[in-house]
């Protein structure tokens, strides 16, 4: 139901006899921040402070304790970082190639799914119920869950193969291999939620238009390219959005498959796995809070880029 | 709309490889979990073993998970019930008032990647002591749910009419009163919503509790990671203790999938 304003709003104080406390009257004078307030206050403490000074930690030399002396080296960590071509720069690429092989997958499966729940059927019920499991699955359990299933000896995977003939793959332990099996569990966890949003943005779009194009013999992929799609696209990007936010960010699933620096060869090493071991396994603090501003560029980047395209795409 | 038969087929043979590929691996999990490790290695005894519940009882008895399972219900517990008491207020007003900036700071912490607040968090909370604590544990997961509360509540706002509570004001009620006693009771549905969906984020966050937790405040996801060796891992202890996490979210989410789903695809459709 659509908010519509009153033509004759409530006096203000309508009920305020005299004998209304002024702490009271106060309050509801002030209720707009009195109600916001405490949330911002919070989330800006938490946020604010700590960004701030990972700002200028990526400026010092900072190292092995966070109580040590540090001296201010100015931008010596960023050339340092940006010239890494070693941890940094791979770490760069494992990130978009991960996001994007991920999103790119989840997106197509997850429309195709949307599109199979769409009309109602019997049974329905029980694959959403399905569709849900791995979305509120712990995804460190996941990853150990897929650990056995990928374990190159013991494995269901590899036994799956057997019985179709084909031999046994690393998977999880290769070094080419490692990082397209991540992407894999992040699909399998992950797709159900691009289903859901797409779904609800496909039962919120009106029959007529496909109707009308069925009437016009418009088949069932020229329904799909010229009417639906179209019509369900902004809730595409929206879940683009979110899940590749999400995506960028991944490190459960990476530490719970790889562990520590993503893999004895970095093999799945982003830069999330990458900045958390400069941090805490390493207490590279000046470099680590380099990486990190950098990372927060790119994902502020991203997202920029994104929402300025849903602004486009709505004109 | 209606479909022709042959789609109809083809819809149910593709909807079935669906829900297999879904939750065929989440019940090798569980099956595993009954298995000794031998059985585990054994690849012939696949489906055909004799369930144990040794993996279960050395789980709950011997790796103290009894006591991280309290750790996790009471964190995630104690970071929804916050999150929901500063979250529903702030989120009536970001829809009520239009305050499209303040909400922005708020959901800022959708955004940014957790690690980038977790040195400074941890220098600040260890000088403070509390490191180790369980109150930063629930104040980092508050960063994570109070976020996902006012979302879903301004969501839940925006759709709920104004005239009720203008009524309510004629009829001699505060503008709080008139929050308390009109809008809140309306929007249960909405806070059932935000309430579930926190909990479960909280439930299965891993990083802040990896840095800030101590021995005796481990979380679940934590504590996993115990039955992860340097040679070799006990594959039942891992899954078993897998299963004892995953599970009671899933069996919740099955219950409540109502407010999952809507939480999930909140604001979603909006464009």
């Amino acid at each position: 139901m659509a908010a519509v304003t009153t033509p004759t709003r409530p006096p203000r104080r309508a009920t305020e006899t005299p004998d209304t406390p002024a702490w009271a009257r106060w309050a509801n004078d002030h209720r707009k921040w009195l109600f916001a307030a405490p949330a911002m206050a919070f989330v800006a403490a938490l946020i604010i402070f700590p960004l701030a000074w990972t700002g200028y930690l990526s400026l010092t030399d900072a190292e092995g304790s966070v109580r040590a002396e540090s001296e201010f080296v100015g931008f010596q960590n960023y050339v340092e970082v940006l010239s890494d071509t070693d941890r940094f720069w791979p770490a760069v690429g494992r990130t978009a190639g991960f996001t994007v092989v991920a999103l790119l997958f989840e997106v197509v499966l997850g429309m195709a799914v949307a599109l199979l729940l769409w009309r109602p059927f019997r049974g329905q019920k029980w694959v959403r119920v399905a569709i849900l499991m791995p979305l509120v699955a712990t995804p460190v359990a996941v990853g150990m869950m897929w650990r056995l299933i990928f374990d190159p000896n013991i494995g269901l995977a590899n036994q799956a193969l057997g019985w179709i003939g084909i031999g046994p793959q690393p998977w999880l332990a290769g070094q080419h291999s490692a990082l397209p099996t991540t992407i894999f569990i992040d699909v399998w966890q992950w797709t159900p939620m691009v289903v859901l949003i797409l779904l609800a943005g496909l039962t919120s779009l009106s029959d007529e238009p496909q109707e009308a194009a069925r009437i016009d013999g418009a088949s069932a992929w020229q329904r799909f390219r010229h009417v639906t799609l179209p019509l369900v696209m902004p809730t595409v990007v929206v879940a683009i959005l979110l899940r590749g936010i999400d995506a960028l960010k991944t490190f459960d699933i990476l530490y719970a498959t790889k562990g520590r620096g993503g893999g004895s060869f970095h093999e799945v090493e982003t830069l999330n796995v990458y900045a958390y071991g400069l941090s805490f396994d390493y207490n590279e603090y000046g470099i680590s809070s380099t990486v990190l501003i950098i990372f927060f560029l790119i994902i502020i980047g991203s997202m920029w880029a994104l929402t300025s395209r849903r602004k486009e795409s709505q004109r | 709309m209606r479909s022709s038969p042959a789609y109809r087929v083809f819809r149910v043979v593709a909807l079935t490889v669906v829900v297999i590929a879904l939750l065929a691996p989440l019940l090798w999990m569980v099956a595993a979990s009954f298995k000794t490790n031998v059985d585990i290695y054994d690849t012939g005894k696949a489906l055909a073993f004799s369930p144990t519940l040794d993996n279960y009882a050395n789980v709950l008895e011997q790796a103290n998970y009894v006591q991280f399972i309290g750790n996790s219900l009471w964190v995630a517990f104690a970071a929804t019930a916050l999150s929901l008491v500063l979250g529903i207020p702030a989120a009536y007003s970001m829809s009520r008032f239009n305050m499209k900036k303040s909400a922005l700071v708020v959901l800022m912490a959708r955004v940014i990647p957790g690690v980038s607040l977790l040195v400074p968090w941890y220098y600040v909370f260890s000088n403070l002591k509390m490191v180790g604590g369980f109150s930063v544990l629930v104040l980092s997961h508050m960063f994570v749910s109070l976020p996902l509360v006012v979302y879903i509540m301004m969501g839940y706002f925006d759709s709920l009419p104004h005239e009720l509570e203008e009524a309510a004001l004629v009829d001699g009620l505060t503008h709080i009163g008139a929050f308390r006693r009109i809008t809140l009771p309306l929007s249960i549905p909405g806070v059932a919503t935000a309430g579930i969906l926190s909990f479960i984020f909280s439930w299965n966050n891993f990083m802040f509790a990896l840095v800030l937790s101590g021995a005796d405040t481990k979380t679940l996801p934590v504590a996993i990671f115990d039955f992860v060796g340097y040679a070799s891992i006990d594959w039942g202890g891992l899954m078993a203790a897998a299963s004892v996490v995953t599970l009671p979210i899933m069996v919740i989410a099955l219950f409540v999938q109502k407010y999952v789903v809507s939480g999930l695809t909140a604001g979603a459709t909006k464009g």
